[in-house]
Protein backbone atom coordinates (compact mmCIF):
# COMPACT_ATOMS: atom_id res chain seq x y z
CA UNK A 1 0.00 0.00 0.00
CA UNK A 2 1.21 3.28 -0.75
CA UNK A 3 0.61 6.79 1.23
CA UNK A 4 -1.95 9.01 -0.40
CA UNK A 5 1.07 11.62 -1.03
CA UNK A 6 2.34 8.90 -3.42
CA UNK A 7 -1.22 8.18 -4.91
CA UNK A 8 -1.55 11.61 -5.18
CA UNK A 9 -4.40 11.14 -3.69
CA UNK A 10 -6.63 14.56 -3.00
CA UNK A 11 -6.94 14.05 1.01
CA UNK A 12 -3.08 14.39 1.04
CA UNK A 13 -3.98 17.97 0.08
CA UNK A 14 -5.22 19.69 3.47
CA UNK A 15 -6.62 22.41 2.19
CA UNK A 16 -9.10 20.00 0.46
CA UNK A 17 -9.45 18.12 3.92
CA UNK A 18 -10.23 21.38 5.49
CA UNK A 19 -12.67 22.10 2.98
CA UNK A 20 -14.60 18.79 3.19
CA UNK A 21 -14.42 19.46 7.50
CA UNK A 22 -15.92 22.88 7.40
CA UNK A 23 -18.84 22.26 4.76
CA UNK A 24 -21.78 22.72 6.85
CA UNK A 25 -23.19 19.06 6.68
CA UNK A 26 -20.34 18.21 8.61
CA UNK A 27 -22.43 19.46 11.91
CA UNK A 28 -22.66 22.43 14.36
CA UNK A 29 -18.92 24.17 14.15
CA UNK A 30 -16.80 22.97 17.18
CA UNK A 31 -15.97 26.79 18.07
CA UNK A 32 -20.05 26.96 18.98
CA UNK A 33 -19.96 24.00 21.49
CA UNK A 34 -16.39 25.62 22.85
CA UNK A 35 -18.85 28.80 23.16
CA UNK A 36 -20.91 26.53 24.82
CA UNK A 37 -18.19 25.24 27.51
CA UNK A 38 -17.35 29.01 28.06
CA UNK A 39 -13.89 27.02 26.72
CA UNK A 40 -14.01 29.81 23.49
CA UNK A 41 -11.39 31.06 22.18
CA UNK A 42 -9.33 28.30 23.43
CA UNK A 43 -6.18 29.07 25.35
CA UNK A 44 -2.74 26.95 26.34
CA UNK A 45 -2.70 26.51 30.20
CA UNK A 46 1.25 25.78 30.08
CA UNK A 47 3.24 24.26 27.95
CA UNK A 48 4.73 20.89 29.82
CA UNK A 49 5.08 18.96 26.87
CA UNK A 50 7.60 18.95 23.27
CA UNK A 51 6.07 16.83 20.67
CA UNK A 52 9.38 16.18 18.00
CA UNK A 53 7.93 14.54 14.77
CA UNK A 54 10.68 12.98 13.37
CA UNK A 55 9.24 12.08 10.19
CA UNK A 56 7.11 10.77 8.32
CA UNK A 57 8.97 8.07 6.89
CA UNK A 58 7.59 4.64 8.57
CA UNK A 59 8.45 0.87 8.33
CA UNK A 60 4.58 0.21 8.40
CA UNK A 61 1.49 1.75 6.32
CA UNK A 62 -1.49 1.60 8.52
CA UNK A 63 -4.95 2.30 7.28
CA UNK A 64 -5.77 4.77 9.77
CA UNK A 65 -3.03 6.79 9.87
CA UNK A 66 -3.36 10.52 10.75
CA UNK A 67 0.43 11.26 9.21
CA UNK A 68 0.05 9.70 6.12
CA UNK A 69 3.58 8.15 6.95
CA UNK A 70 5.10 5.02 5.42
CA UNK A 71 8.06 3.74 3.15
CA UNK A 72 7.83 6.01 0.55
CA UNK A 73 7.75 9.23 2.83
CA UNK A 74 11.13 10.74 2.75
CA UNK A 75 10.17 13.70 5.14
CA UNK A 76 12.76 13.54 8.24
CA UNK A 77 13.82 15.48 10.93
CA UNK A 78 17.41 16.88 9.76
CA UNK A 79 20.39 17.69 13.03
CA UNK A 80 19.78 20.66 12.70
CA UNK A 81 16.23 21.42 13.14
CA UNK A 82 17.03 18.71 16.00
CA UNK A 83 19.75 20.97 17.69
CA UNK A 84 17.48 24.02 17.52
CA UNK A 85 14.97 21.88 19.48
CA UNK A 86 17.79 20.85 22.46
CA UNK A 87 18.39 25.21 22.98
CA UNK A 88 14.57 25.53 23.50
CA UNK A 89 14.98 22.24 25.91
CA UNK A 90 17.92 24.14 27.54
CA UNK A 91 15.99 26.90 27.92
CA UNK A 92 12.32 26.16 28.65
CA UNK A 93 10.48 24.35 31.77
CA UNK A 94 9.45 21.55 29.47
CA UNK A 95 9.01 18.00 31.29
CA UNK A 96 8.17 15.61 28.69
CA UNK A 97 9.36 15.01 25.49
CA UNK A 98 7.55 13.12 23.46
CA UNK A 99 9.23 11.85 20.06
CA UNK A 100 6.78 10.41 17.38
CA UNK A 101 6.74 9.99 13.46
CA UNK A 102 6.50 7.87 11.41
CA UNK A 103 8.84 5.63 12.96
CA UNK A 104 10.53 7.96 14.88
CA UNK A 105 13.76 5.48 15.25
CA UNK A 106 14.02 5.11 11.28
CA UNK A 107 15.63 8.84 11.59
CA UNK A 108 19.45 8.40 11.40
CA UNK A 109 19.89 10.92 14.47
CA UNK A 110 16.92 9.28 16.71
CA UNK A 111 20.02 7.95 19.00
CA UNK A 112 21.96 11.00 18.97
CA UNK A 113 18.96 13.36 19.40
CA UNK A 114 17.81 10.81 22.47
CA UNK A 115 21.16 10.92 24.18
CA UNK A 116 21.29 14.71 23.74
CA UNK A 117 17.98 15.18 25.14
CA UNK A 118 19.50 13.20 28.28
CA UNK A 119 22.21 15.36 28.93
CA UNK A 120 19.88 18.14 28.87
CA UNK A 121 17.44 17.07 31.27
CA UNK A 122 18.63 14.02 33.28
CA UNK A 123 14.89 14.07 35.54
CA UNK A 124 12.70 14.43 32.34
CA UNK A 125 10.03 11.84 31.22
CA UNK A 126 11.28 10.87 27.24
CA UNK A 127 8.74 9.47 25.56
CA UNK A 128 8.92 7.29 22.20
CA UNK A 129 5.99 5.93 20.24
CA UNK A 130 7.28 3.27 19.04
CA UNK A 131 5.35 1.05 16.77
CA UNK A 132 7.44 -2.15 17.70
CA UNK A 133 7.90 -3.85 14.66
CA UNK A 134 10.07 -1.28 13.50
CA UNK A 135 12.14 -3.33 16.54
CA UNK A 136 12.59 -6.48 13.72
CA UNK A 137 12.36 -4.65 10.66
CA UNK A 138 16.27 -4.56 10.64
CA UNK A 139 19.26 -6.05 12.71
CA UNK A 140 20.47 -2.44 13.64
CA UNK A 141 17.01 -2.03 15.79
CA UNK A 142 17.05 -4.86 17.21
CA UNK A 143 18.65 -4.18 20.84
CA UNK A 144 16.10 -0.88 20.72
CA UNK A 145 14.63 -1.97 23.52
CA UNK A 146 17.98 -1.87 25.37
CA UNK A 147 18.54 1.54 24.61
CA UNK A 148 15.72 2.60 25.85
CA UNK A 149 16.15 1.03 28.78
CA UNK A 150 19.49 2.67 29.39
CA UNK A 151 18.17 5.94 28.50
CA UNK A 152 14.96 5.17 30.23
CA UNK A 153 12.71 6.06 28.30
CA UNK A 154 9.10 5.64 28.52
CA UNK A 155 7.96 3.15 25.69
CA UNK A 156 3.92 4.04 24.10
CA UNK A 157 3.16 1.23 21.48
CA UNK A 158 0.21 1.19 19.32
CA UNK A 159 -2.09 -2.34 19.48
CA UNK A 160 -5.43 -2.19 18.25
CA UNK A 161 -6.42 -5.69 19.33
CA UNK A 162 -5.37 -8.68 20.87
CA UNK A 163 -6.21 -10.98 18.18
CA UNK A 164 -4.57 -11.20 14.94
CA UNK A 165 -7.36 -10.31 12.65
CA UNK A 166 -8.41 -7.11 13.85
CA UNK A 167 -4.59 -5.70 14.28
CA UNK A 168 -3.53 -7.07 10.70
CA UNK A 169 -6.64 -5.35 9.02
CA UNK A 170 -5.55 -1.80 11.03
CA UNK A 171 -1.99 -2.20 10.78
CA UNK A 172 -1.04 -4.22 7.68
CA UNK A 173 -0.14 -8.11 6.90
CA UNK A 174 1.68 -9.93 9.70
CA UNK A 175 1.88 -7.12 11.83
CA UNK A 176 0.17 -8.96 15.28
CA UNK A 177 2.80 -12.18 14.76
CA UNK A 178 5.74 -9.46 15.14
CA UNK A 179 4.13 -6.78 17.30
CA UNK A 180 4.06 -10.14 20.06
CA UNK A 181 7.75 -10.32 19.10
CA UNK A 182 8.56 -7.35 19.90
CA UNK A 183 6.18 -7.03 23.14
CA UNK A 184 8.46 -10.07 24.90
CA UNK A 185 11.87 -8.05 23.82
CA UNK A 186 10.55 -5.15 25.63
CA UNK A 187 9.35 -7.07 28.81
CA UNK A 188 12.59 -9.77 28.62
CA UNK A 189 14.80 -5.98 29.17
CA UNK A 190 12.08 -5.12 32.10
CA UNK A 191 9.72 -3.19 30.54
CA UNK A 192 6.33 -3.35 31.70
CA UNK A 193 7.65 -5.82 34.54
CA UNK A 194 7.02 -4.66 38.52
CA UNK A 195 9.26 -2.53 39.98
CA UNK A 196 11.19 -2.26 36.62
CA UNK A 197 10.86 1.11 36.72
CA UNK A 198 10.29 0.99 32.59
CA UNK A 199 7.04 2.19 31.50
CA UNK A 200 5.49 0.57 28.65
CA UNK A 201 2.18 1.55 27.90
CA UNK A 202 -0.25 0.19 25.03
CA UNK A 203 -2.52 2.26 22.62
CA UNK A 204 -5.66 1.33 21.72
CA UNK A 205 -7.40 3.21 18.91
CA UNK A 206 -10.57 1.06 17.04
CA UNK A 207 -10.15 -0.74 13.78
CA UNK A 208 -12.76 0.77 12.14
CA UNK A 209 -15.50 4.05 12.03
CA UNK A 210 -16.72 3.63 16.15
CA UNK A 211 -15.55 5.17 19.24
CA UNK A 212 -13.47 3.10 21.73
CA UNK A 213 -15.09 2.01 24.91
CA UNK A 214 -13.92 2.94 28.35
CA UNK A 215 -10.39 3.10 29.18
CA UNK A 216 -10.78 0.80 32.10
CA UNK A 217 -12.69 -2.23 30.66
CA UNK A 218 -10.26 -2.68 27.72
CA UNK A 219 -6.90 -2.28 29.99
CA UNK A 220 -8.25 -5.23 31.62
CA UNK A 221 -9.26 -6.95 29.11
CA UNK A 222 -5.89 -6.68 26.89
CA UNK A 223 -4.44 -7.49 30.50
CA UNK A 224 -5.70 -10.85 30.38
CA UNK A 225 -5.95 -11.22 26.72
CA UNK A 226 -1.93 -10.46 26.70
CA UNK A 227 -1.15 -12.53 29.59
CA UNK A 228 -2.42 -15.89 28.15
CA UNK A 229 -1.57 -17.12 25.81
CA UNK A 230 1.40 -14.52 24.99
CA UNK A 231 2.89 -13.86 28.83
CA UNK A 232 2.99 -10.48 27.99
CA UNK A 233 2.60 -7.52 30.55
CA UNK A 234 2.44 -3.63 30.49
CA UNK A 235 1.64 -0.50 32.25
CA UNK A 236 -1.30 0.90 30.77
CA UNK A 237 -3.77 0.82 27.95
CA UNK A 238 -4.35 4.15 26.60
CA UNK A 239 -7.22 4.55 24.10
CA UNK A 240 -7.51 7.35 21.31
CA UNK A 241 -10.74 7.77 19.35
CA UNK A 242 -9.88 8.02 15.37
CA UNK A 243 -9.90 12.06 14.13
CA UNK A 244 -11.66 12.36 10.95
CA UNK A 245 -7.98 13.50 9.22
CA UNK A 246 -5.56 11.82 6.22
CA UNK A 247 -6.21 7.58 5.99
CA UNK A 248 -8.50 7.25 8.56
CA UNK A 249 -10.73 10.36 6.43
CA UNK A 250 -10.32 8.86 3.64
CA UNK A 251 -11.47 5.38 5.12
CA UNK A 252 -14.14 7.19 6.48
CA UNK A 253 -15.24 8.66 3.29
CA UNK A 254 -14.84 5.47 1.25
CA UNK A 255 -16.81 2.85 3.62
CA UNK A 256 -19.75 5.52 3.70
CA UNK A 257 -19.28 5.96 6.93
CA UNK A 258 -17.86 9.75 7.38
CA UNK A 259 -21.22 11.17 7.98
CA UNK A 260 -22.46 8.91 10.72
CA UNK A 261 -19.10 9.09 12.30
CA UNK A 262 -19.11 12.88 12.44
CA UNK A 263 -22.35 12.64 13.97
CA UNK A 264 -21.31 10.24 17.02
CA UNK A 265 -18.56 12.57 17.29
CA UNK A 266 -20.34 15.59 17.66
CA UNK A 267 -23.04 13.77 19.49
CA UNK A 268 -21.15 12.41 21.98
CA UNK A 269 -18.79 16.40 22.75
CA UNK A 270 -17.80 16.00 26.66
CA UNK A 271 -17.13 19.55 27.89
CA UNK A 272 -15.08 18.09 30.55
CA UNK A 273 -13.36 16.55 27.67
CA UNK A 274 -12.55 19.78 26.07
CA UNK A 275 -11.20 21.37 29.16
CA UNK A 276 -8.34 18.92 29.02
CA UNK A 277 -7.30 18.58 25.64
CA UNK A 278 -3.70 18.06 24.87
CA UNK A 279 -2.80 21.38 23.03
CA UNK A 280 -3.49 23.19 25.94
CA UNK A 281 -0.07 22.02 27.78
CA UNK A 282 1.41 20.69 24.30
CA UNK A 283 4.06 22.00 21.32
CA UNK A 284 4.41 19.77 18.57
CA UNK A 285 6.99 20.19 16.23
CA UNK A 286 7.28 19.36 12.42
CA UNK A 287 9.96 17.76 11.10
CA UNK A 288 11.09 21.09 9.50
CA UNK A 289 11.08 22.58 12.44
CA UNK A 290 7.76 24.44 12.18
CA UNK A 291 5.34 24.90 15.44
CA UNK A 292 1.28 23.19 15.82
CA UNK A 293 -0.82 23.00 18.66
CA UNK A 294 -1.18 19.41 18.44
CA UNK A 295 0.40 16.16 15.96
CA UNK A 296 -3.59 16.58 14.16
CA UNK A 297 -3.08 20.38 12.89
CA UNK A 298 0.28 19.52 11.92
CA UNK A 299 -1.08 17.38 9.17
CA UNK A 300 -3.38 19.65 8.51
CA UNK A 301 -0.67 22.42 8.16
CA UNK A 302 -2.45 24.56 10.63
CA UNK A 303 0.61 26.17 12.08
CA UNK A 304 0.49 28.30 15.44
CA UNK A 305 -1.63 31.17 15.30
CA UNK A 306 1.01 33.43 16.81
CA UNK A 307 2.93 34.57 13.41
CA UNK A 308 6.04 35.84 15.29
CA UNK A 309 6.87 32.35 16.70
CA UNK A 310 5.95 29.58 14.14
CA UNK A 311 9.26 27.86 13.99
CA UNK A 312 11.67 26.41 16.94
CA UNK A 313 14.31 28.79 15.96
CA UNK A 314 11.53 31.95 16.64
CA UNK A 315 10.65 30.03 19.77
CA UNK A 316 9.19 32.68 21.79
CA UNK A 317 7.24 31.55 25.34
CA UNK A 318 5.31 34.40 25.81
CA UNK A 319 4.03 34.51 22.52
CA UNK A 320 2.98 30.96 22.75
CA UNK A 321 1.59 30.79 25.86
CA UNK A 322 -0.83 33.61 25.26
CA UNK A 323 -1.82 32.18 21.73
CA UNK A 324 -5.30 31.19 20.51
CA UNK A 325 -5.27 27.30 19.76
CA UNK A 326 -6.43 26.84 16.03
CA UNK A 327 -9.33 24.32 16.18
CA UNK A 328 -11.58 22.81 13.48
CA UNK A 329 -14.04 19.92 13.17
CA UNK A 330 -11.57 17.37 13.44
CA UNK A 331 -10.98 18.66 17.22
CA UNK A 332 -14.30 17.01 17.79
CA UNK A 333 -12.09 13.59 17.62
CA UNK A 334 -10.46 14.84 21.30
CA UNK A 335 -13.54 15.89 23.10
CA UNK A 336 -15.90 12.76 22.37
CA UNK A 337 -16.87 10.69 25.46
CA UNK A 338 -14.22 10.10 27.84
CA UNK A 339 -11.62 12.16 25.54
CA UNK A 340 -8.96 11.66 23.56
CA UNK A 341 -5.27 12.54 23.63
CA UNK A 342 -2.16 10.88 23.21
CA UNK A 343 -1.88 10.18 27.03
CA UNK A 344 -5.16 7.94 26.19
CA UNK A 345 -8.96 9.31 27.88
CA UNK A 346 -8.91 12.42 29.18
CA UNK A 347 -12.40 12.86 31.22
CA UNK B 1 -38.93 3.76 -0.48
CA UNK B 2 -41.39 3.50 2.85
CA UNK B 3 -40.41 0.84 5.42
CA UNK B 4 -41.53 -0.21 9.04
CA UNK B 5 -38.30 0.16 10.28
CA UNK B 6 -36.47 2.82 9.33
CA UNK B 7 -32.63 2.79 11.41
CA UNK B 8 -33.16 6.96 11.16
CA UNK B 9 -36.06 6.18 13.86
CA UNK B 10 -33.15 4.64 16.96
CA UNK B 11 -32.23 8.14 17.10
CA UNK B 12 -36.08 9.12 18.43
CA UNK B 13 -35.34 6.46 20.97
CA UNK B 14 -34.98 8.58 23.45
CA UNK B 15 -37.93 11.02 22.42
CA UNK B 16 -40.37 8.42 23.51
CA UNK B 17 -41.17 10.95 26.80
CA UNK B 18 -42.83 12.90 24.55
CA UNK B 19 -46.00 10.96 24.95
CA UNK B 20 -45.80 10.41 28.52
CA UNK B 21 -42.84 11.84 30.26
CA UNK B 22 -42.57 10.18 33.53
CA UNK B 23 -42.86 6.74 32.77
CA UNK B 24 -39.88 7.45 30.31
CA UNK B 25 -37.87 9.15 32.24
CA UNK B 26 -37.95 6.45 34.81
CA UNK B 27 -37.25 3.46 31.98
CA UNK B 28 -34.18 5.50 30.91
CA UNK B 29 -32.63 5.82 34.36
CA UNK B 30 -33.46 1.95 35.01
CA UNK B 31 -31.56 1.42 31.87
CA UNK B 32 -28.92 3.30 32.80
CA UNK B 33 -28.17 1.39 36.06
CA UNK B 34 -28.79 -1.74 34.31
CA UNK B 35 -25.26 -1.31 32.06
CA UNK B 36 -23.48 -0.06 34.59
CA UNK B 37 -20.24 -1.95 35.45
CA UNK B 38 -21.44 -4.16 38.20
CA UNK B 39 -20.96 -7.78 39.22
CA UNK B 40 -21.06 -8.10 35.49
CA UNK B 41 -18.71 -6.11 33.49
CA UNK B 42 -20.40 -3.52 30.67
CA UNK B 43 -18.44 -5.73 28.21
CA UNK B 44 -20.00 -9.29 29.39
CA UNK B 45 -24.11 -6.91 29.81
CA UNK B 46 -23.35 -5.79 25.62
CA UNK B 47 -22.92 -9.29 24.63
CA UNK B 48 -25.74 -10.14 26.62
CA UNK B 49 -27.97 -7.57 25.52
CA UNK B 50 -26.47 -8.32 21.70
CA UNK B 51 -28.02 -11.88 22.39
CA UNK B 52 -31.02 -11.21 23.66
CA UNK B 53 -31.78 -8.77 20.54
CA UNK B 54 -31.06 -11.15 18.16
CA UNK B 55 -33.87 -13.24 20.33
CA UNK B 56 -36.35 -10.61 20.35
CA UNK B 57 -35.22 -9.87 16.29
CA UNK B 58 -34.94 -5.98 16.96
CA UNK B 59 -33.20 -4.55 14.31
CA UNK B 60 -32.32 -0.97 16.19
CA UNK B 61 -31.14 -3.28 19.03
CA UNK B 62 -29.22 -5.87 16.67
CA UNK B 63 -27.40 -2.10 15.31
CA UNK B 64 -27.26 -0.44 18.60
CA UNK B 65 -25.31 -3.74 20.14
CA UNK B 66 -23.02 -4.44 17.52
CA UNK B 67 -21.58 -0.87 17.77
CA UNK B 68 -21.43 -0.72 21.81
CA UNK B 69 -19.99 -4.67 22.00
CA UNK B 70 -17.03 -3.44 19.35
CA UNK B 71 -16.74 -0.02 21.40
CA UNK B 72 -16.37 -2.27 24.30
CA UNK B 73 -13.92 -4.45 22.71
CA UNK B 74 -15.61 -7.77 21.39
CA UNK B 75 -14.49 -9.48 18.64
CA UNK B 76 -16.57 -10.69 16.07
CA UNK B 77 -16.50 -14.66 17.12
CA UNK B 78 -16.89 -13.71 20.96
CA UNK B 79 -20.20 -11.73 19.28
CA UNK B 80 -21.37 -14.73 16.85
CA UNK B 81 -21.31 -17.04 19.84
CA UNK B 82 -23.12 -14.43 21.72
CA UNK B 83 -25.76 -14.83 18.75
CA UNK B 84 -25.50 -18.92 19.23
CA UNK B 85 -26.24 -18.64 22.47
CA UNK B 86 -29.89 -16.75 21.81
CA UNK B 87 -30.15 -19.46 18.81
CA UNK B 88 -30.00 -22.48 21.80
CA UNK B 89 -32.47 -20.99 23.94
CA UNK B 90 -34.45 -20.67 21.45
CA UNK B 91 -34.42 -23.60 19.79
CA UNK B 92 -34.14 -25.21 23.07
CA UNK B 93 -37.48 -24.13 24.28
CA UNK B 94 -39.34 -25.23 21.15
CA UNK B 95 -37.39 -29.00 21.41
CA UNK B 96 -38.21 -28.87 25.07
CA UNK B 97 -41.88 -28.41 24.33
CA UNK B 98 -41.56 -31.74 22.46
CA UNK B 99 -41.84 -32.96 25.87
CA UNK B 100 -45.64 -32.40 26.06
CA UNK B 101 -46.17 -33.53 22.73
CA UNK B 102 -44.37 -36.58 23.57
CA UNK B 103 -46.59 -36.75 26.57
CA UNK B 104 -49.75 -36.23 24.85
CA UNK B 105 -48.83 -39.24 22.34
CA UNK B 106 -48.50 -41.28 24.68
CA UNK B 107 -51.28 -40.42 26.49
CA UNK B 108 -53.95 -41.20 23.36
CA UNK B 109 -52.29 -44.06 22.00
CA UNK B 110 -52.22 -47.90 22.06
S1 LIG C 1 0.10 4.68 12.46
FE1 LIG C 1 2.22 4.76 13.19
S2 LIG C 1 3.08 2.78 12.57
FE2 LIG C 1 1.23 3.08 11.38
S3 LIG C 1 1.89 4.02 9.46
FE3 LIG C 1 1.32 5.68 10.86
S4 LIG C 1 3.21 6.26 11.86
FE4 LIG C 1 3.55 4.24 10.95
S1 LIG D 1 -7.22 18.23 17.36
FE1 LIG D 1 -5.48 19.30 18.24
S2 LIG D 1 -6.16 21.41 18.38
FE2 LIG D 1 -7.98 20.18 18.14
S3 LIG D 1 -8.66 19.78 20.23
FE3 LIG D 1 -7.40 18.06 19.58
S4 LIG D 1 -5.38 18.54 20.34
FE4 LIG D 1 -6.55 20.46 20.34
Amino acid sequence: MKSLKAQNHPLSNSRYELDLLESPETGIPFSEKLTESGLYPLKPTQIEILQLNLGKMCNQVCKHCHVDAGPDRKEIMSREIMQDCLEVLKNQEITTIDLTGGAPEMNPDFRWLVEAIRKIKPQAKIIVRCNLTIILANPKFHDLPEFFKKHNIEVVSSLPYFTAMKTDAQRGDGVFEKSIKALKMLNEVGYGQENSGLILNLVYNPAGAFLPGSQEGLEAEFKKRLANPYGIVFNSLFTITNLPISRFLEYLIRSGNYEVYMEKLIEAYNPSAAANVMCRNTISVGWDGYLYDCDFNQMLELKVSCRESQHIRDWNQQKLNNREIVINQHCYGCTAGAGSSCGGATA
Amino acid sequence: MKTYYDPEDLKKFGKIGEFQKSMADKFFDYYGEVFKEGALTAREKSLIALAVAHAVQCPYCIDAYTVDSMEKGCDEEQMMEAVHVAAAIRGGASLVHSTQMMNKVKEISM
